[in-house]
């Protein structure tokens, strides 16, 4: 079977969430690739979230935040930038590709792009191929997930 | 604060390799407040260890544990039956709590997961600054709260060495020299004939330079001289 990457987006409540919403009420059209998860702020990211869901074998991770300039707490969109910065140092310490991992910013008002970006991440990840950590009864004998 | 580092994952990776059962460890003291390693750090370093012996598929288990301080035995004692449950622990305490760890468990080998730098002060958010050199005998009181032996990167006592430049240090354009902080401190202060005098020669048998160094506090012990 073909391989569909999975990706966990953590994404803040005041924009990309709602863009998400309204990507939906616009019908656009993305892969249903995406998990969305949704918190307060991506001020709330923690690097542990982002490890942990590759070490769980997700495929890719979106952090998505206001645009700079108008988080609804200041600078928590800021503060995720440099924490997803600072995870990918650490992933390609590890040997790992950061490049699974990637931070967006957009408005409440961005269906349209909210539909992009995942379309670009899904892009992406099937460039990659699937998370080497993924657990190996996941994979078929050619390497790729069932 | 004791200031500490992390160390590099892939360094760390190489010397627990032989280790089936790894226990990353963590300290609630100095390291968790300079974001070292404290309980999000031991999660953020375990995962990465367990991304990285994955990705070279080696078996091993990770387990996180933090303690409230690792430098004193009474709290090294809540983790008893993980460590015995470890081939190898990896500790993210300051060098003091690597040791501390390693007395209390002869058998068991002992990793650190950070350099251990400096005695500092968070200087501004995500910026720790060198402070204390720990030498052993004070002389704050003489250099306006500055101290000499630590922030003038040559540890004169006795004036500046005639070198910095713009009230900057030779050795980084980017370091204070330490003199002209003890002069504009001092300056502000009303105070610069203090200076006039010659400094006191230092006690460096205090320092480090005296061999590894034990203060006793009979008033303090629970064994003292008198019970032997």
């Amino acid at each position: 079977m073909n391989y569909e990457p999975k990706i966990l987006a953590l994404c803040c409540h005041y924009c990309a969430y709602a863009a998400a919403d309204l990507a939906g009420s616009m019908r656009a059209q993305y892969p249903p690739n995406v998990r969305v998860l949704r918190l307060p702020c991506t001020g709330k990211v923690d690097m542990g979230y982002i490890m942990r869901a590759f070490e769980s074998g997700v495929d890719g991770v979106i952090v998505a935040g206001c645009l700079e300039g108008g988080c609804h707490f200041q600078e928590g969109n800021l503060r995720a930038r440099r924490r997803v910065e600072m995870a990918k140092n650490v992933l390609t310490e590890a040997g790992f590709d950061s490049n699974r991992l990637e931070m967006f910013n957009l408005s409440s008002a961005e269906g349209s792009t909210f539909a992009e970006i995942i379309n670009t991440m899904t892009e992406r990840l099937r460039g990659l191929g699937p998370n080497p950590l993924r657990h190996e009864r996941e994979r078929t004998p050619e390497g790729t997930v069932a | 604060m004791i200031v500490a580092h992390r160390k590099n994952i892939q360094d760390l990776k190489a010397a627990l390799t032989e280790y089936k059962n790894i226990l990353v460890l963590g300290c609630g003291g100095c390291v968790t407040v300079c974001l070292a390693g404290g309980e999000r750090e031991v999660g953020m370093i375990s995962s990465a260890l367990r991304i990285a012996f994955r990705l070279d598929e080696e078996e091993h288990e990770i387990r996180e544990e933090t303690i409230e301080r690792q430098c004193e035995n009474q709290f090294i004692e809540d983790i008893l039956d993980e460590v015995q449950w470890a081939d190898a622990v990896v500790s993210l305490a300051c060098g003091a709590g690597v040791q501390a760890i390693a007395e209390r468990f002869p058998l068991v080998p002992v990793y650190p997961g950070l350099d251990t730098k400096f005695i500092g002060i968070l200087q501004e958010q995500g910026v720790w600054a060198e402070k204390c050199t720990a030498c052993g005998k004070c002389v704050l009181g003489t250099y306006g709260a500055v101290c000499p032996v630590t922030r003038c990167s040559k540890s004169l006592l006795s004036g500046p060495c005639g070198f910095a430049h713009n009230g900057k240090c030779e050795i980084a354009p980017d370091r204070d020299c330490g003199w002209q902080l003890i002069y504009d401190r001092l300056k502000a202060l009303g105070k610069l004939d203090t200076l006039l005098e010659p400094a006191p020669l230092q006690d460096w048998s205090q320092s480090h330079e005296g061999g590894c160094r034990v203060i006793v506090r009979e008033d303090q012990r629970v064994k003292t001289t008198l019970d032997k």
